[in-house]
């Protein structure tokens, strides 16, 4: 692959109509480090944007090229104020945007700083952005014995709708095994971190595309579908279940499985292989268990603390690359932790969005809030976009049925593991229907059995 | 003792009754409670889940009930199963306890109780165990009282026979057919004792709520007769066993036919043909005590004579048909099943299929003390209790326990049917006991305050004892009904008073001191407490064992050994959803319920010819076996194998039976190839044979690995053959104790190779015949 070593730039003519603003920005140093010792790339970008123009410039433009926009899982900036011993950072706003002359469908994202760059000011943003799916298992399948290497293809340099007048990317691997890596001079490798630059003054939408060739055998964990469901009961407690449909996205397993070398050779046996997981659940959190659709799984250990709880628990088997399991993981936690009064006499849920699992991709997250029966207006604020939607669920003898809020997203990273809230009136009166019910029908049970002794059916007397 | 008598209210005992009334039915509440939570051990020691091997059958018709409907279900050809045969499963199972739970599941969450069907799967067996106790008392109520039916209902509550059958997730057949069973008798002898048609009905429906649950429904279609019979035989006929008997025997018939497992069978096959013999006899009998009471006795010897001759005639015949019919099958037209409870040695000598099954042994005797404790010592006296007086019902029970003795002796399965026939004679020997014991101590202590009074409270005794011996006021009722017998009544009345009284006053001559009687109490309390804490102890440790997740308790903890859901796990998420697994039969119930992939055979042993085919193909070299699972379109194949962790039930000391299976019908299986001086052994004395066969490989694939030496700790032996490598099977799967090893066929080679390299052969080495033949020519 280091042989295919060219270079080019993506010169496109920009209608000054629709990017007026872009000419008026320059970075002046854009330092990229990119973190590839998991199946999750963290990208950390550090840009000093300066405003070359006359007008105050109020946003700024990121650019991805299109194989990184579909597996883009978050974008996040902030601004760097202050001198480097009172450094503090002040979270942007950012949000995807369409761009009509976009280049190769480049995508983009706009971040608004919080204040409006003056003419000949600068600015130090730090960007972090998280993409899934990034890493290419090549060969694509591997027996037992071998390791799993991994493809990532990105640019030498960064893409971006500015001038550049200074740059470097680093990437980070987590082992020294690289097998190949493009050259685009400047680059060398040193241990686990190969350097590409710096490179001096590059044109807006200069590209150049490398392929870095490595090994990674940190666990794959991608959980295809999550579905969790919180409960809340006004008597007490939340009570959350977890669906999980894990996989592992790596290389794909090929061959025999023997368990033999498996046990004896445990460290160059499957070393692509996981058999551990870890969740991070809430503190005092109770009655955890921890199952799959034909029973529990005896393969698991909590341990609770002040701030948080970690389950250790493993799979029934451990999971190979393209394997697949199941499982449950339900859990209690007390209500007067999460569920709080709003001034306006409202009440909320404030709970952690997100998969529980520790470095592992969701690539579909459903989230489902079930509210006792009887409330009303429900909604829900996340800080980022999410599909809304609302449900009706039947559970112990309900009748007219409990609101759910479903929140839908995909592709969930760590990252997302933000509080969220849900909004919703609540009558306390309601928490009474159910025991009133059950005690009615049991006077009534009596009553009819009190009646039926005491009435003579019988059409003759005897 | 609760024995109700009829007097008017208000008075103290009056008072006394509804005071009893209440307690009993408080006890009853308590007594199902106690039967419900003592099946609780396996959730709380292990958890909630389904057992072993035929509740996972259960449970998937009764998922597939809950999801798709019931006429679905009836219509439910299974193509999981018995590829590529496939099986009705609508026609070809007893449907009774799959619909009670999917009802059940059905009416929970109707009224938003959201319970799966796995729980309500779990649970139904401990539910109906309650009812199965509160049936108890219903029946031995109608023998002896309300006394002995607590008594019994109490022992059946916890007897552990039952209890192995029917601990929570143990979701069998018998886990409501013994309620079925004891409820259709309990309405058998309630119709026999008062006459009333409205029970007969009763009955009927019972029984076909048994026919839908359990293949033994057939015990009580041959039992009742059998009773009815006797009581024609020693002169009891009475209208009232007319009625008990004939509605039972045509809506019983005819409901039976409804259910599509049984069909036609309840008219064609030799099971039901005594129910037939005895319905045509007991009309015969009706038409002469009808006969007998139109005509003067001159007149009925004659038409005696015409009757007995003409009625002979008729049996004769209708035997004769019978005969003929029965001989044109066969098997005699009876079951395999059947065949083997009246010849035990029928299934070894024929059918090893059945023979190889656990539960198709006969018990041994450490077996009946494990299941039915002390009531194998109580149920004489019970017995006893049961010909003083002997009524219609006690002699039903009788009847019940001496067949049920024989049959428990043939099949260690059929213990469950005589469980409930101890605890009713045991709790009737217990309540007799009872009786006398506090009888005398009560006549003791007031004959020591009272001397002056004591002719008094010996009547008073003695009424007590004839009111609480069984004869209630309704068995009065019926005694008054026998017009028939008066004659004979009233003959055996005046003999029966003086004997009575000849016993109070035996009683008083005989009184034992206050000493002894308390002794004999206390000594019958400690047999009761023997029985709960054995019966405790057998719930909790031998039969609540969910059989798929193994434990051991050593030094340093718990260990759990759950390979069988690891490896079925990774079939159902790991494999295509239409690869076929070839396994041996026991597992094939679980592989399709919890791995949901097809499987060749499974434990409905429904077809011996492919139960042979795979068991040829477990007992053959690898390269034949390749041949018969390739043509059966295998991909995978699992064997069990348990001598990494010594589980002793795994398919190498099953393999004798697959031997013998396959070969009654492949007969170049021959079983004398795999033992060695007629001992089944797998170490290097093993015949080539056996260490060849493609069973042998697969478990023992990479074994020696493990330790260096390959001892088998099941076996207690090295193995045989320790290096070897498999040419046409890859290793796939082994789970983590190497209990479950799955194995894939490997792929057909390449033909076209396969042509060029035969060409090669023909050409360099000139082994084919061909070469052979014309080399000396050239």
């Amino acid at each position: 692959m280091a042989a295919r070593n060219w270079i080019f730039a993506v010169a496109v003519f920009l209608s000054l109509s629709t990017f007026s603003s872009a000419q008026d920005l320059q970075i002046v140093n854009a330092e990229r480090r990119i973190d590839l010792s998991s199946h999750i790339v963290k990208a950390f970008l550090t840009l000093k944007v300066e405003n070359i123009g006359k007008d105050p410039a109020a946003d700024m433009l990121l650019a991805f090229p299109p194989t990184q926009i579909k597996n883009l899982a978050m974008v996040q900036a902030l601004a760097v104020m202050g001198k480097k011993k009172k450094k503090n950072y002040l979270p942007l706003d950012v949000k995807p945007s369409e761009q009509p002359d976009a280049p190769n469908d480049a995508g983009y994202f706009l971040v608004s700083f919080a204040t409006p760059l003056g003419p000949g000011e600068t600015v130090t943003l730090e960007v972090l952005y998280i993409l899934t799916h990034s890493l290419e298992p090549f060969p694509v399948e591997i027996t037992q014995s071998e390791s799993q290497l991994v493809y990532y293809r990105d640019s030498a340099v960064v893409l971006s709708p500015y001038r550049i007048k200074q740059q470097t990317t680093f990437f980070k691997t987590p082992s020294t095994r690289v097998e190949s890596f493009t050259s685009v001079e400047p680059a060398n490798r040193a241990g686990k971190e190969i350097k590409y630059g710096a490179y001096e003054d590059r044109a807006p939408y200069s590209y150049a595309p490398v392929i870095v060739h490595f090994e990674n055998n940190s666990p794959f964990a991608v959980v295809e579908e999550l579905v969790r469901e919180i409960e809340i009961s006004h008597w007490g407690s939340l009570q959350i279940t977890e669906n999980y449909r894990l996989t592992h996205g790596g290389a794909r397993h090929k061959g025999v499985f023997s368990r033999v070398e498996y046990q004896s050779r445990r460290s160059i046996s499957g070393s692509s292989s996981f058999n551990a997981l870890l969740a991070v659940l809430p503190p005092r959190v109770n009655s955890v268990y921890y199952r799959d659709n034909i029973g529990n799984i005896s393969t698991s250990h909590l341990r609770t603390g002040f701030k948080k709880s970690e389950l250790e628990f493993e799979p029934r088997y451990p999971l190979f690359g393209g394997w697949k399991a199941t499982f449950i993981i339900g859990y209690r936690v007390p209500l007067e932790d999460y569920l709080f009064e709003a001034p306006d006499g409202r009440r909320y849920l404030n709970f952690t969005f997100g998969c529980p699992l520790v470095e592992t991709i969701v690539n579909k997250l459903t989230l489902k809030v079930v509210l006792p029966e009887g409330s009303k207006d429900p909604s829900a604020v996340l800080p980022f976009a999410v599909n809304q939607d609302l449900q009706v669920k039947y559970s112990y003898l309900d009748i007219v049925g409990r609101t759910v809020v479903v929140l839908q997203k995909d592709n969930v990273v760590p990252t997302h593991s933000v509080p969220f809230q849900v909004y919703y009136t609540f009558k306390p009166i309601y928490m009474l229907a159910e025991p009133l019910m059950l005690v009615s029908a049991f006077f009534f049970v009596f009553v009819t059995s009190l009646a039926y002794v005491h009435i003579d059916l019988n059409i003759v007397k005897k | 003792m609760a024995a109700v008598e009829s007097l008017p209210p208000g008075t103290p005992s009056a008072m006394r009754n509804a005071f009893g009334t209440v307690l009993s039915a408080l006890i009853l509440v308590l007594i199902g409670v106690l039967a419900f939570s003592i099946r609780l051990f396996s959730v709380i020691k292990y958890e909630s889940v389904i057992h072993e091997f035929d509740p996972y059958f259960n449970y998937r018709v009764t998922q597939f009930l809950s999801k798709n409907g019931i006429y679905e279900f009836w219509n439910w050809f299974d193509d999981r199963t018995w590829y590529p045969l496939g099986r009705v499963i609508g026609g070809t199972v007893y449907p009774g306890l799959t619909l009670t739970a999917g009802t059940i599941w059905w009416v929970l969450n109707a009224i938003n109780i959201p319970l799966s069907v796995e729980t309500v799967c779990v649970f139904t067996a401990p539910v109906f165990s309650a009812f199965a106790s509160w049936a108890t008392y219903l029946l031995t109520k109608e023998v002896k009282g309300s006394g002995a039916g607590l008594a019994a209902a109490a022992l059946l509550a916890m007897v552990p026979s039952y209890i192995s059958r029917s601990v929570a997730g143990s979701y069998d057949n018998e886990a409501v057919a013994i309620f079925a069973l004891i409820f259709t008798f309990y309405l058998y002898i309630k119709t026999l004792n008062t006459g009333s048609l409205f029970y007969a009905t009763l009955n009927a429906i019972a029984y076909f709520y048994m026919v839908c649950s359990w293949g033994g429904y057939t015990f009580i279609i041959n039992l009742i007769p059998m009773h009815v019979l006797l009581c024609i035989v020693t002169g009891r006929y009475s209208p009232r066993l007319y009625i008990a008997y004939a509605p039972l025997v045509v809506l019983g018939t005819l409901l039976a036919a409804l259910v599509p497992v049984v069909g036609f069978n309840a008219v064609l096959t030799s099971e039901h043909f005594a129910s037939f013999l005895v319905f045509i006899i007991i009309h015969v009998v009706a038409l002469v005590y009808y006969i007998k009471g139109i005509l003067t006795p001159k007149m009925f010897k004659v038409a005696v004579t015409l009757v007995v001759s003409i009625g002979l005639v008729v049996c004769l015949i209708v035997v004769a048909v019978l005969v003929a019919l029965v001989a044109s099958s066969p098997t005699g037209g009876w079951s395999g099943r059947s065949l083997s409870l009246l010849d035990p040695t029928y299934a070894s000598k024929y059918i090893p299929i059945i023979a190889s099954v656990s539960e198709h042994q006969p018990p041994t005797w450490p077996s009946y003390f494990m299941d039915i404790n002390v009531l194998a010592f109580l149920v004489p006296a019970g017995i006893i209790a049961c010909f003083s007086p002997l009524s219609d019902a006690s002699s039903f029970v009788v009847l019940y326990i001496v067949m049920s003795v024989y049959f428990s002796g043939v099949m260690v399965r059929l213990m469950l049917v005589l469980a409930p026939a101890a605890c009713i004679m045991s709790g009737i020997a217990l309540s007799q006991a009872f009786d006398v014991f506090t009888g005398s101590i009560k006549y003791q202590l007031s004959s020591k305050s009272k001397d002056d009074a004591e002719d008094n409270t010996s009547t008073n005794n003695a009424q007590k004892d004839e009111s609480s011996s069984g004869k209630t006021d309704k068995g009065e009722e019926v005694s008054k009904e026998r017009s028939s017998k008066k004659g004979k009544k009233k003959e055996r009345e005046p003999a029966e008073k003086p004997s009575v009284k000849s016993k109070i006053v035996k009683k008083k001559a005989l009184v034992l001191p206050l000493e002894a009687s308390i002794v004999a109490l206390l000594l019958l309390i400690m047999l009761g407490a023997f029985y709960v804490i054995h019966c405790v102890w057998a719930a909790a440790e031998a039969y609540s064992a969910p059989s798929i997740v193994l434990t051991s308790q050593s030094h340093d903890g718990l260990h759990v050994f759950d390979d069988f859901r690891e490896s079925y796990a990774w079939l159902s998420h790991n494999t295509d959803v239409d690869d076929k697994v070839a396994s041996w039969w026991d597992y094939g119930y679980q592989t399709t319920a919890m791995a949901n992939r097809t499987v060749i055979v499974d434990n409905n042993t429904w077809n011996n010819t492919h139960i042979a085919t795979v068991g040829t193909a477990m007992s053959s070299p690898e390269k034949a076996a390749w041949e018969i699972f390739n043509s059966l379109d295998v991909k995978y194949v699992l064997v069990v194998f348990g001598g990494v962790i010594g589980y002793p039930s795994d398919d190498i000391n099953k393999f004798l039976w697959m031997v013998r299976i396959g070969g009654g019908e492949f007969p170049h299986i021959k079983e004398a190839d795999y033992l060695r001086d007629g001992q089944y052994r797998i170490d290097s004395e093993a015949t080539p044979t056996m260490l060849n066969c493609l069973m042998y490989k697969l478990c023992y694939y990479r074994f020696v690995e493990t330790d260096g030496k390959g001892y088998d700790r099941v076996r207690r032996t090295e193995i045989g053959k320790k290096h070897f490598k498999l040419t046409h099977f890859e290793e796939v799967f082994t789970s983590h104790h190497w209990m479950v090893r799955i194995y894939k066929l490997k792929p057909q080679k390449n033909r076209i190779r396969g042509r060029v390299k035969k060409l090669k052969q023909k050409t360099s080495s000139g082994v084919s015949s061909k070469s052979v033949k014309k080399n000396p020519w050239m």
